[in-house]
Order: C-alpha cells, then sequence, then structure tokens
C-alpha cells in the first residue's frame, strides 16, 4: 500500500495491520521514532498524522492511506535543522535522547496548531511523553524556544525551499 | 377602557403574585460567625466527615483539576449554561469560613446558602436534604478544617432568566422535597444504610437518574440510566446493560476497589466515585451494593443463564479473528480491531491493567454509542504517580468512518446487540465539543481536561 | 545556551586519514559499525604493565598510543574504554584531549568501547568516566603533545623549550611551524605514560569549562542512526524472546511447529527455558513472540518474599555482617538519644527505551553490538556463555537509550548472541519488549536502615550508630551467570554468588558513613546473599537509601536541637569544600528558617558521593495537598561542586537530571509483586514522573575549582534530592515519612484528617 510520509510517497509492502512504527523504521529506515513500550503509554514513538500527533506503535498502516505522515526527519536535516530541531539542539535538551524525537512531534503538532500556545499548555500537551533521564525542565525551555523560532521562520518569506 | 382595566388587573396580580413567591422564595440570611478553630471540633468528628465527604465526592466538583482541593472553580457545563463551583474551603472571604452549623445544615436540606440564596441544583441537595444532622454536623467539622484558600470563582454564564436565583424557587416548588432519609421499616438496616448512602449524600441518581426538560431526575425512573459530563451512565436496575449479570458481591468488589475481572475498571466520571470511595469502611460499601442489587432485581432465569455461558467461554480465552481483507465497513472494522485494539484486548492479561475482553463490556453492549465513543477516542489517560490502566486515545488517528466501521464490529463480533446508527453525527458532535466530555484516569480522583484532543470549533 | 558545535565524526572523515604510523590490523569490514570504527587500522590494547602508579586509567592501560593516535595526515584519534551513556562523553572527553594537544575539539575522532580496538576500563559506572579516562587521557594526550615537540625540536632545528603546539602543528618563534603528521613516526607513540604529565595550568584553558554543545545531539534532532535500536545490517533478522511468567518458572514441553508455520518466521529457539523466535520482519517476530507466548506453559513456584513485610523479610535473610566504619567507642554519652528506621523499596532502572543488541556469528567470530556499560566483561561473559574463546566474541558499544546502571543491557546481548549462534551467517536484533524489561530486568536492592544519635547539651552529636541491610549492588557480568539467558539455558550458569565487599568505592555501604565530625561513630552492613528478586546496581547504589537516611535523620537532630537545619550540618562539617557547598546553596535558596504559609515547606540535603566524589548540596520549597497527598515542587536550588568543571553544561544537565530522576524515584517508586510474579510490568503498574510533576524551577550552581582532580557528578544528587524532599514534608506537615516512596495515598495516609 501506498504511505506518505514527509511529503513524498512510499509502496510499502507489509501487512496493513503492521503498526506504523515498525514501518518507519524497518521498511523506510528512519530512525527518529522510537520504540518505547508499543501499548501507548510512552510516547517514543509519537509522529504526526495529518497534523496531530499519534502513537505510531498503536496505528496500523490500513488506517493511513491517504493521509500525511511527518516524523522527526521531515522537520528538517542535520545540515539545515528547522526551528523545533533548532530549538533542541540550542537549548542541549537531550541526555540519552531517546524520548526527544517523540517530544518533539508532540510539541511540533501543538505549535503548528496554536502557534501561540502558552507554557501551561505545553506542559499539559507533552504529559503522555515520558524521559526517565530527567530531561523535562530542558525539553520545555527548548519548545519554548522553538515557539519563537517558528514564528520568525514563519515571518520570514520562505529562503530556499526548505518545508517546515 | 376595557383593555386598560384588564391591563391594570393583570398587573395586579403580577404585583401579588410575584409578591407571593418573593414571599415563599425569601431566606433569611444567616448571621456570619468567625472561622471556627480545629480545636473546637472533635478529631472523631473530623475524621467520620472526611469519610462522608469521599461518599459525597465533594472533592470532583469543588477542586479544578491541578487547583487546590475543596477550593471550587471547576467549570460544569448543563444544557442550561455553565456553572462554576464554589469554594468551600473555610477561608472567611471567598469560601465558607464564616458559615455556621445551621447555614452548613440549610445549604445541605434546603440548598440555600448562607445569605439566603438559593443555591443551583448542579450542587445536588435534592440528594443532600436526605442526608442526617449528625453527618451534616460531622461533614461541617471535616470541611471547616480543611486548609483555607482564597480563591473566588468565575462568575456563572447563565442566561436570563436563569440567572435570577430567585427563579430557582420555582424550580424547587415544582421538583424538590426537602427532609432527612426515613427508614423503609420493610427493609433490613444494611439495606436502609445503602438506601440512605446511595440516594442521600452518594447522589448516585444524580448522574444514574434520567432527568427531564428542567433538568429534574425523573423520580419515577430512579436509577433507570443518565448521563454525566459527556457519559451514559448506565442503569442500575433490571435494564443494566452489563452482559455479566451484577449480583450483591460484585457490586461490592467493583466499588471497592474500582474495577472487577467481568466488567472492567471503572472509567469517566465513575473513575472518581470509585477513587474516592476507598476511604469509606467494607461496611458501607456493603450496604450500597445491597441496596443497588435490590434496584437491580433478581435477573431472569434467560438472562442468568447467557450470563453463566458467556463467562465460561471467557475462560477458553479471546475468540481471535484472523484479520479479513473484506472491504466492507464490518470487514475493515473487524482489520482495525485487530490490528489495533487486539494487541491489548486479547492478550489476557487480568484487569485493571489489561485490556478487558470485549464480551464482557457493558460500554460496548449499551443502548447508545457514547461511552465507546468516548474510550476509543480518549482513553484512559496516564494517572500522575499512581497505579492505573491506561489506554491510548484513537481521536487522532481514526476517522469519524473508521470509529464507525469499528464500532459497528465491536458490536457485531461482541455483542448480540443492534447496531449503533448515529455514531458518525454522535462522534462528530463529541469532537466539535457539542458534548463536553471529562476524561480522567481510571480510578482515579483528579480531572483530566474535556475532550482531549478534541478538533477546534 | 549558545555554544560552538562539534561535528559528529562520520565514516567520512576517518576514510580521509591515511598512512597511519602505528602498527595496524585489519577489521571486517561491517556495515554498521561504532562510531569511526569503520576500516581504521587500529592498535590493539596492551596487556597490563605492572609499574610505577600512573593517572586515571593509565594505570591500568599504560601504552600512549592505545589511548591517542596520530596520522600522517595529521588527523587526531582518541580511544576510550568508556561509553556515552547519555552523559555526553563523547562531548567530555573531546574538550578534554584537544585542551593537551592543541586541536580544536571537533577535530578529534573519538572512538569509545570496542573490545577490538580500545583500552579496557571496566565498566561505565559510578560517575567515573571523566575522573579515569578523561585523567588517562589528559596525561596521555598532554605527554603525546612533548613527544610532539621533542620530535619537531630535532626536524625544525629549534630547542624544544622555544617550541610551542598551536593548532595541530608545532611552532617556533620564528614562525616556522611543522604539522603534527610531518613529525609522529611509526611506533613514536607505542611507549608507556610516564607517571607525571606536563598539564596545562587552568587558567591557559581553552576547551576545558567552556560550554560546548554536545556532539550526539544533532543527529539525535534529526533522525540520525544513534542507538544499537537504529542498526540495520543486510540480511538482519528481527527476534523476540520468550520469557517465563516469573522467576524459577520452568518451560514444559512444547510443540513449536505452528510457530514456525507462521508468515515470515525463520527460526523458534529452544535452550533449556530460554525461549525466542526470529524472523524476516519485526512485526511478523512480534507477533510470532505473541503465539509463542500464548503456547508456552510454565510451572512457576512461589519463591519471592512478601512485599508486605520487607522490613522484617530483610532482617531474617541476613547471611553475615561488615563494619563499615568504626570510630570511638564511646556510644554512652550525650543527654538524649534518638532513633529512626528507613526503608527503601525495589527500584527499577526503567529505561525509555528496552534493551536491545544485534548480533552476529560470521566465520567464527561472534560480534555483538550492544548498550553494556562494560563490554569486556560482557564480553568475557557471553564467551562462557558460549563456549567460545574470548578472541572470537567482540563487544562494540553502540548506546542505547540512557541506563542509570546495570540494566537489561548484557541480557539483550547474551540473548542475541545465543540466537545468533543458532543462524550462523545472518546478524540478528533483538529488541525486548516493554514488559520484558520491566520484569527481567536487575532491580535497585530494598534496603533497610536503622540509626541512632545522641546530642549533647550544647546541640552536638556525640555517638552515631548505622545499620543498613541490604543485598549488593553489584551483580554484573564477568560470568555467564550474571546473564539472563546464561540462567535460562541448558544447562544454565547460576547466577555469581553475592559477596559482601566493603571498600572505600562503597556498594550497599556507599554513603553509609557520614561526613559530619562526629567522634563515636559505628556503622554496620547486615549483608544479603540471597536475592530471590534479582539486583544490582542502580544509580547511586547504596548512597540513595543511605543518603536518605543520614540526611533525613539530620535534620531530625536538628530539630531537637533546636538548630536551623543548614547551620545544624554546618556545625558538624569541617571539611572546607562541603562547607562551601552547603553555604553557596542555602544563600542562592535564600534559605531561612521563617514559617511558611500552611502546606508549604523547604528542605535541605547534602552528601559528598562516594564520601570522596562530587559535593552536593540541594534545597526545594514544597507544597503538599493534605486532601490528595499530593506533593508539588515548585522550586529547587543545587549546588555541586565536582573539581574542575571540565564540562559545565554537561555537569549541570545531569544533575538536573539525576534531581528530576531522584523525584520520581522519591515520590512514586516502587516494584509490586507477590509471591511469584513481579507485577510492575508497565507504566502504568510502574509510574513515573510525568510532566504535570517536575519541579517550577531548578538552579545548578556550580562552584568551580579550576585545576583540582574531576569528581564524578552523575549520580550525586540521588540522595539528597530524597532527603532533601522529606525534610520539605516534615517542615510542611509537621509529619516525617519514613518509607519510600512518597506515594500520594502514603502521604495522605500518613497526615491523616
Ligand atoms: S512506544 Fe508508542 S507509546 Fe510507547
Ligand atoms: S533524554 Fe533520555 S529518556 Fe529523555
Amino acid at each position: 500500500m501506498k504511505l506518505n510520509v514527509n511529503g513524498s510517497t512510499h509502496e510499502v509492502d507489509a501487512d496493513p495491520a503492521t503498526p506504523l512504527l515498525y514501518v518507519l523504521r524497518n521498511d523506510l529506515e528512519l530512525n527518529a521514532a522510537k520504540f518505547g513500550c508499543g501499548l501507548g503509554q510512552c510516547g517514543a514513538c509519537t509522529v504526526m498524522v495529518d497534523g496531530k500527533a499519534i502513537f505510531s506503535c498503536l496505528t496500523p498502516i490500513l488506517l493511513l492511506e491517504g493521509r500525511e505522515i511527518k516524523t522527526v526527519e521531515g522537520l528538517g536535516t542535520i545540515d539545515s535543522p528547522g526551528p523545533m530541531q533548532q530549538a533542541f539542539i540550542e537549548e542541549q535538551a537531550a541526555q540519552c535522547g531517546y524520548c526527544i524525537p517523540g517530544m518533539m512531534m508532540r510539541a511540533q503538532a501543538l505549535l503548528q496548531s496554536k502557534p501561540d500556545a502558552s507554557d501551561a499548555e505545553i506542559q499539559v500537551t507533552l504529559e503522555p511523553n515520558l524521559c526517565r533521564c530527567g530531561t523535562h525542565l530542558r525539553i520545555l525551555k527548548a519548545v519554548k524556544r522553538a515557539r519563537e523560532l517558528m514564528k520568525t521562520a514563519a515571518m520570514t518569506p520562505a529562503s530556499g525551499e526548505r518545508k517546515v | 377602557m376595557k383593555f386598560g382595566r384588564f391591563l391594570t388587573g393583570l398587573g395586579a396580580l403580577i404585583v401579588v403574585g410575584v409578591a407571593g413567591v418573593f414571599v415563599y422564595a425569601w431566606r433569611p440570611e444567616i448571621a456570619p460567625i468567625k472561622p471556627p478553630e480545629r480545636a473546637s471540633f472533635d478529631q472523631a468528628l473530623i475524621e467520620h466527615g472526611a469519610k462522608l465527604a469521599a461518599v459525597g465526592n465533594c472533592t470532583a466538583c469543588h477542586t479544578n483539576p491541578g487547583g487546590k482541593s475543596f477550593a471550587g472553580g471547576l467549570t460544569i457545563p448543563t444544557p442550561f449554561g455553565t456553572i462554576y463551583s464554589s469554594n468551600i474551603t473555610p477561608d472567611a472571604e471567598t469560601g465558607i469560613g464564616t458559615w455556621s452549623e445551621a447555614a452548613f445544615q440549610r445549604a445541605m436540606r434546603d440548598g440555600v446558602g448562607r445569605k439566603g440564596e438559593h443555591l443551583y441544583p448542579a450542587f445536588p441537595y435534592d440528594h443532600f436534604t436526605n442526608v442526617s444532622d449528625d453527618d451534616n454536623r460531622a461533614l461541617y467539622a471535616f470541611l471547616m478544617t480543611r486548609q483555607p484558600v482564597k480563591a473566588t470563582p468565575p462568575p456563572n454564564e447563565l442566561p436570563f432568566p436563569l440567572n435570577v436565583r430567585l427563579v430557582l424557587a420555582g424550580w424547587k416548588m415544582l421538583f424538590f422535597r426537602d427532609g432527612a432519609y426515613q427508614a423503609d421499616a420493610g427493609q433490613n438496616e444494611e439495606w436502609n444504610r445503602g438506601a440512605y448512602l446511595v440516594n442521600g449524600l452518594g447522589h448516585c441518581g444524580a448522574c444514574h437518574t434520567p432527568r427531564n426538560s428542567l433538568g429534574a431526575e425523573k423520580v419515577s425512573l430512579h436509577l433507570a440510566g443518565g448521563e454525566a459530563e459527556g457519559w451514559s451512565a448506565f442503569a442500575l436496575n433490571g435494564s443494566s446493560p452489563a452482559p455479566v449479570v451484577w449480583d450483591k458481591d460484585s457490586l461490592y468488589t467493583y466499588l471497592r476497589q474500582g474495577w472487577h475481572p467481568d466488567h472492567g475498571v471503572a472509567n469517566g466520571p465513575m473513575g472518581e466515585v470509585t477513587g474516592n470511595l476507598g476511604l469509606l469502611p467494607d461496611s458501607d460499601i456493603r450496604a450500597m451494593s445491597t441496596y443497588i442489587a435490590s434496584i437491580m432485581g433478581e435477573p431472569s432465569a434467560e438472562r442468568r443463564a447467557k450470563s453463566d455461558k458467556l463467562l465460561e467461554e471467557i475462560k477458553s480465552g479471546p475468540i481471535t479473528s484472523a484479520i479479513s481483507n473484506d472491504p466492507s465497513s464490518g470487514g475493515k472494522g473487524a482489520a482495525i480491531y485487530k490490528a489495533a485494539c487486539a494487541a491489548c484486548h486479547e492478550n489476557g492479561r487480568p484487569q485493571p491493567f489489561g485490556g478487558l475482553d470485549l464480551r464482557l463490556s457493558s460500554t460496548v453492549h449499551a443502548p447508545d454509542a457514547q461511552n465507546a465513543i468516548n474510550m476509543v477516542l480518549y482513553g484512559l489517560p496516564a494517572a500522575n504517580g499512581r497505579t492505573s490502566a491506561i489506554m491510548p486515545g484513537f481521536a487522532d488517528v481514526l476517522t469519524n468512518d473508521q470509529l464507525n466501521d469499528l464500532l459497528g464490529h465491536l458490536r457485531q463480533h461482541f455483542t448480540d446487540q443492534p447496531a449503533w446508527t448515529d455514531v458518525v453525527q454522535r462522534a462528530a458532535d463529541t469532537r466539535n465539543g457539542k458534548y463536553h466530555v471529562s476524561v480522567r484516569p481510571s480510578d482515579g480522583i483528579e480531572r483530566g481536561p474535556s475532550n482531549i484532543g478534541a478538533e477546534d470549533q | 545556551m549558545n555554544a560552538p558545535r562539534l561535528p559528529n565524526v562520520t565514516r567520512r572523515n576517518l576514510l580521509l586519514g591515511t598512512g597511519a604510523l602505528v602498527v595496524s590490523f585489519s577489521l571486517k569490514d561491517h556495515a554498521f559499525a561504532q562510531e569511526g570504527e569503520l576500516n581504521v587500522p587500529a592498535k590493539p590494547p596492551e596487556p597490563v604493565a605492572a609499574g610505577p602508579k600512573l593517572p586515571g586509567s593509565l594505570a591500568d592501560t599504560p601504552s600512549l598510543d592505545a589511548w591517542i593516535r596520530i596520522d600522517a595526515d595529521s588527523s587526531v584519534t582518541v580511544y576510550t574504554g568508556k561509553a556515552e551513556l547519555g552523559q555526553g562523553t563523547k562531548t567530555s572527553l573531546r574538550q578534554i584531549a584537544a585542551e593537551e594537544l592543541e586541536v580544536p575539539p571537533a577535530s578529534i575522532n573519538l572512538i569509545t568501547a570496542d573490545t577490538a580496538i580500545t583500552p579496557d576500563e571496566g565498566f561505565t559506572a559510578g560517575s567515573q568516566t571523566v575522573q579515569n579516562s578523561g585523567t588517562a587521557i589528559r596525561n596521555a594526550a598532554a605527554q603525546v603533545r612533548e613527544i610532539l615537540i621533542q620530535q619537531a625540536s630535532g626536524k625544525l632545528q629549534v630547542p624544544a623549550d622555544q617550541l610551542k603546539a598551536q593548532n595541530g602543528r608545532i611552532a617556533g618563534p620564528d614562525g616556522k611551524s611543522i604539522g603534527y603528521g610531518e613529525v609522529v613516526m611509526t611506533d613514536m607513540l607505542h611507549v608507556d605514560a610516564q607517571p607525571k604529565s606536563k598539564l596545562k595550568s587552568p587558567d591557559a584553558y581553552e576547551y576545558i569549562g567552556k560550554p560546548f554543545a554536545r556532539v550526539d545531539i544533532p543527529a539525535k534532532v534529526t533522525g540520525g542512526p544513534a542507538y544499537v535500536q537504529d542498526m540495520r545490517l543486510p540480511g538482519m533478522l528481527h527476534a523476540r524472546v520468550v520469557r517465563p511468567p516469573s522467576w524459577f518458572a520452568t518451560l514444559k514441553d512444547i510443540d513449536t511447529a505452528s510457530i514456525k508455520a507462521m508468515p515470515g518466521v525463520v527460526a523458534v529457539i529452544r535452550d533449556g527455558n530460554f525461549l525466542a523466535v526470529a524472523a524476516e520482519k519485526e512485526f511478523q517476530a512480534v507477533q510470532a513472540m505473541r503465539a509463542l507466548t500464548g503456547l508456552a506453559e510454565w510451572e512457576e513456584k512461589p519463591r519471592l518474599p512478601n512485599e508486605q513485610d520487607l522490613p522484617a523479610v530483610l532482617q531474617r535473610s541476613e547471611s553475615e555482617q561488615g563494619v563499615v566504619a568504626e570510630a570511638g567507642g564511646d556510644f554512652t554519652g550525650g543527654v538524649k538519644t534518638f532513633s529512626a528506621q528507613f526503608m527503601r523499596p525495589y527500584q527499577m532502572h526503567a529505561s525509555i527505551g528496552p534493551s536491545c543488541s544485534v548480533a552476529h556469528l560470521d566465520n567464527g567470530t561472534m560480534t555483538v553490538w550492544t548498550h553494556t556499560q562494560g563490554v569486556y566483561p560482557d564480553r568475557k561473559a557471553i564467551a562462557q556463555m558460549l563456549g567460545m574463546p574470548l578472541d572470537k566474541v567482540r563487544c562494540i558499544h553502540t548506546e542505547g537509550s540512557g541506563c542509570y546502571g546495570h540494566n537489561g543491557a548484557d541480557d539483550a546481548a547474551g540473548d542475541a548472541a545465543l540466537i545468533a549462534r543458532a543462524l550462523p551467517g545472518r546478524p540478528v536484533k533483538v529488541q525486548w519488549m516493554r514488559d520484558q524489561e520491566h520484569l527481567w530486568e536487575p532491580y535497585g536492592p530494598a534496603m533497610l536502615t536503622k540509626v541512632s544519635a545522641s546530642l549533647d547539651a550544647s546541640g552536638k552529636i556525640v555517638n552515631w550508630k548505622y545499620d543498613l541491610w541490604s543485598n549488593t549492588h553489584s551483580a554484573r557480568p564477568g560470568s555467564a551467570g550474571a546473564l539472563l539467558p546464561g540462567q535460562l539455558m541448558e544447562p544454565g550458569y547460576p547466577p555469581d554468588k553475592p559477596v559482601m565487599s566493603i571498600t572505600p568505592l562503597g556498594n550497599g555501604d556507599r554513603n553509609a558513613i557520614p561526613l559530619y565530625s562526629i567522634p563515636n561513630l559505628r556503622v554496620l552492613w547486615h549483608f544479603i546473599a540471597d536475592m530471590p528478586v534479582r539486583v544490582s546496581s542502580l544509580r547511586g547504589l547504596g548512597a540513595y537509601a543511605n543518603v536518605f537516611s543520614i540526611e533525613s535523620f539530620m535534620d531530625q537532630l536538628a530539630k531537637e536541637a533546636g538548630a536551623d537545619p543548614v547551620e545544624f550540618r554546618l556545625k558538624h562539617m569541617e571539611d572546607p569544600r562541603a562547607r562551601k557547598v552547603i553555604s553557596t546553596a542555602a544563600e542562592a535558596f535564600n534559605w531561612s528558617s521563617n514559617p511558611m504559609p500552611e502546606g508549604r515547606g523547604r528542605g535541605f540535603a547534602f552528601a559528598k558521593y562516594k564520601n570522596h566524589a562530587a559535593y552536593l548540596a540541594l534545597a526545594m520549597e514544597i507544597d503538599v495537598d493534605k486532601e490528595t497527598g499530593k506533593i508539588r515542587v515548585p522550586r529547587i536550588v543545587s549546588a555541586v561542586d565536582c573539581g574542575e568543571a571540565a564540562a559545565p553544561d554537561s555537569i549541570r544537565n545531569q544533575t538536573e537530571g539525576g534531581i528530576i530522576q531522584s523525584l520520581s524515584w522519591t515520590m512514586y517508586e516502587e516494584v509490586n509483586f507477590d509471591n511469584t510474579r513481579i507485577r510492575s510490568s508497565d507504566w502504568s503498574t510502574y509510574p513515573i514522573l510525568r510532566f504535570s510533576a517536575v519541579p517550577g524551577t531548578l538552579d545548578v550552581h556550580i562552584v568551580d575549582n579550576p585545576g583540582s582532580p574531576y569528581l564524578g557528578v552523575a549520580e550525586a544528587a540521588q540522595g539528597p534530592t530524597s532527603a532533601a524532599l522529606a525534610n520539605a514534608l516534615a517542615n510542611a506537615t509537621g509529619k516525617r515519612l519514613y518509607n519510600l516512596p512518597f506515594s500520594p495515598a502514603r502521604v495522605k495516609a500518613t497526615l491523616g484528617v
């Protein structure tokens, strides 16, 4: 079946019941979304579908035909990081970093639909995502920083054709 | 002029009528007091009051999520407008610190505030009127020894004339009968204790009894199933949708621990209720179960046989189905269930942390789809710092059509009930906020925000 | 933070380096190798040489070229036996090497733990990476620099003392210079380190102590391969293990034909009680694992202790007694004696990413990519388990998610190796499921402590007796019996017999000796050898419970003495650095004894980790809701002295993380079990701190000591955080909690109505 991931269409040869996470990680070789629990309890696997943050570990691909899937890889590259990525680098918001891609995607979904989300909203929104290293405060700082960076990015006319 | 005289007459009548209503409705202020010292209350009385407050689930309405206990300010959406719960901490300025015990007793018995104002029946004084003077005294002792919090709730948002409290006098005249609980001599003590708790402080009927268009409980349909906070509160009488029949013991277990192996975990607003009941002595919970079991009545032989057969079938494990490639709605629903739900709902992990075998689910057997929609969309969020069943919500994954396919399959595969026909519309209305669904962790006394993940309107 | 960024080393950087001048041997080409390992001709570590005591890990691996390599193109490669565990090692070690070698940190290729090419530095644990490896690398780097200068002196015809190393070149006063690559010669660095090095003085530092952006973060936030979980080798199979439902369970006969017939399934492996399945695709492996779980029948044995009665269970299980410390001997003095008992339950590492490993049996060599904390000990255990010679097993450290001690990493590596042995030629990736991680990792041991002390009339502590009951906190591999698959296979290797060992490093007794000056003191470890609940090292080891007990009790004594808790501590503290850290934290917090509003309290605690590592003091303010028992933490201020602050942001990051993690342990965490089974199998049954409970603010003040030795810092916060919380709770409510965790239910029950 066909999946639209980060703006391009991929033909995927997998059982339609396969959770999106496995397809992303193995078939499409995208590393960012992580396996943490497979139970919807930790958020390590969070990606975006049609602009909303979802647990990819519990989302069978059969639900996703024709929908827009976005992962951390779609937010920018190592050489040209998107605002969310830039913010996490600037704030050095990672210890082991395993939980971070999930955090970024949940935050991205929030800020995309609500660019002025309050600090409190950011904190509440991230509740489903766990971090064991205790990086929480830096993650919050990074998301607040991303809120600023995304606004600036939105205001400056598109430089280059990087899609964010 | 004839017409003029008529008008004058009518005017006079209205004046007299209004005056009459006013006289009927008027309640005096009860003089403020200085907030009493803790030492003025007996510790045993305070502790007794704590248990009663748990039965009354006071904290549920009088605490805002994340806010201080009993400081009020919770948004309570009603069909008539929005009400904000009051601060019932003993703060003198913003709480009930200046209320004498008499003022408190009157509020519980008659639904009248200290200053003589009529209270909105969102405060369930139609039930609390049953509470004995002694129990009110204990509740008063408990509340007056809480930590005072300075907090004023936002003003209610009610249209005219509902924002005029005098109107409530009319409502009371029509629907409210005051007076403490009178024991039924034909029943034993345990039953009477149960009835007292269930219909009094417990105010079970506030959710489990249907209401009329003016928001009053339909007395003739006592505990026949109602609605609360965007959830169906299942019938507690003979028409209970539970596939396995309830009895005294299973009700006891469920109320005691917040879950039962044959029924699953309490969720929605009920999670808060069972979370609170943890404080109660076993005997009180037994009494409540005894009373409710008597309301449910003896199931028919046929119903019992069906229930027994189901329990027998459950023992041999889940009915696993292969994923179908059938493109019909049912086929798609089966595929969704198999792929997204079965990993938890068919893995045999016991209650309360495992997914319930849906053959046992009252939610899937219920007359309407609301609870099933709520559960699938919003799940059971994790409780903070407490073990709790967690179910992820699928609001952002499933379209309304996919949800319809899924629920269609559940209904068809796990029940003998007819298909729900309004899933797509109901789901849309749930998402767009027409129904305010309060979402909570299981068996917890904390609330989450409403309609988590709801689409922006 | 706006810091210069170090690019991560890529394969290409390394391939550019040619003409290495050290003796080399060739490694097999692997499609995925640890950072920088690929195609690198490299030096195996030298055997341990006897000699004068060398600094840091140089003592075990003295040869300079085991640590540093310089190629003809002047590129610099640094080897460490330590692993990146999310603590920023890859960055801080580069900073340290760069400082002495006079090259930009970004230009250094850093190779971490790999049994084929890096020194054996044991475990990456005990917050000793910078202390041991950093010290070794720094000294080696300084000596290499001096050797380079000596060589250049000959080539440039300029006396050595007029030459300076600068940006990868040696320069003379006349502006003449020569690149490192031009002066290196074969085997030039193949010499043993000298005991003394010419280290740069702190005021000349360019990189040490400066905030540097971590090298690994950009890849981690853009989807680069960063973890063993991200490895994909050609032809790789996906495997899943099926564990027993409980410890001591044995597998009954099983017919796995139906599983073998499932789509994609390549093999079902059974070896005694070890059961696993391998498939072509990951989801196929998951489905097969589920089916196999349903099929397998186990005989269970109820051998776990009674969870409700842990203090008694621990006391009953005592098998040996050891004296940790003894001083004075007069326990009769003082005017008043006080005592208390504290309890810490079993707690988990609970990594966010369940353990994972890739193994490949190729041509008789087993290569295992693992997020173990010790590649060499893990190799030894795996070799023994497989009956293979040591040199046929290679373990390469590849990052996993944060581990916080000995979690399932080694076991997963063992799983992968055991499965890969059955499937020669095909790489196998084993990914544990969430419940497997929760149920099978070795937990931090439950501990019981009892303390009694007397105050004299002036409010000084005159004697102190402390007793602790605990298992060992160290059951790491070394032998096959330390690996789960080693125990489960047939015939199984029995777990190593735990032994009590009392050393300055500390184990269950870590931080059991108060740092305060107390004339008469006795500390005993009641050792428990029996471990029906599997335990091993969890961040901080015994320090967490010991500091919790000592620092809770110090507050209790301060209260009895009518003294302010901070003053009381200072009154008993001589160590000037400890005093400095305590007063820094107190001042920054604006500590006072003024009463606070109802339900609010402040608490203080201090410890010097292991009594020889970082000093950390911490003050916090909390709000307690009596009705729900919930604790909120609006404010935390800490001060830390870990010697020379080589990488301040990393110190800050780890301290913040340690504090938040300890808050989670302290407020919520406890492994539940019944007589047979562990009940804490996921995040719903083992809740940890979520965003709604993070502290409002958290400040870390670094007390820098330029030029003084590095002191391990990563675990320093675990103990003080728990005690500060206990003290704040007592301050807020007048009631003290002695048993961890301070769950809402327990707090509510303690406070009453
Ligand atoms: S891996 Fe999906 S929520 Fe944990
Ligand atoms: S940074 Fe390690 S789990 Fe969050």
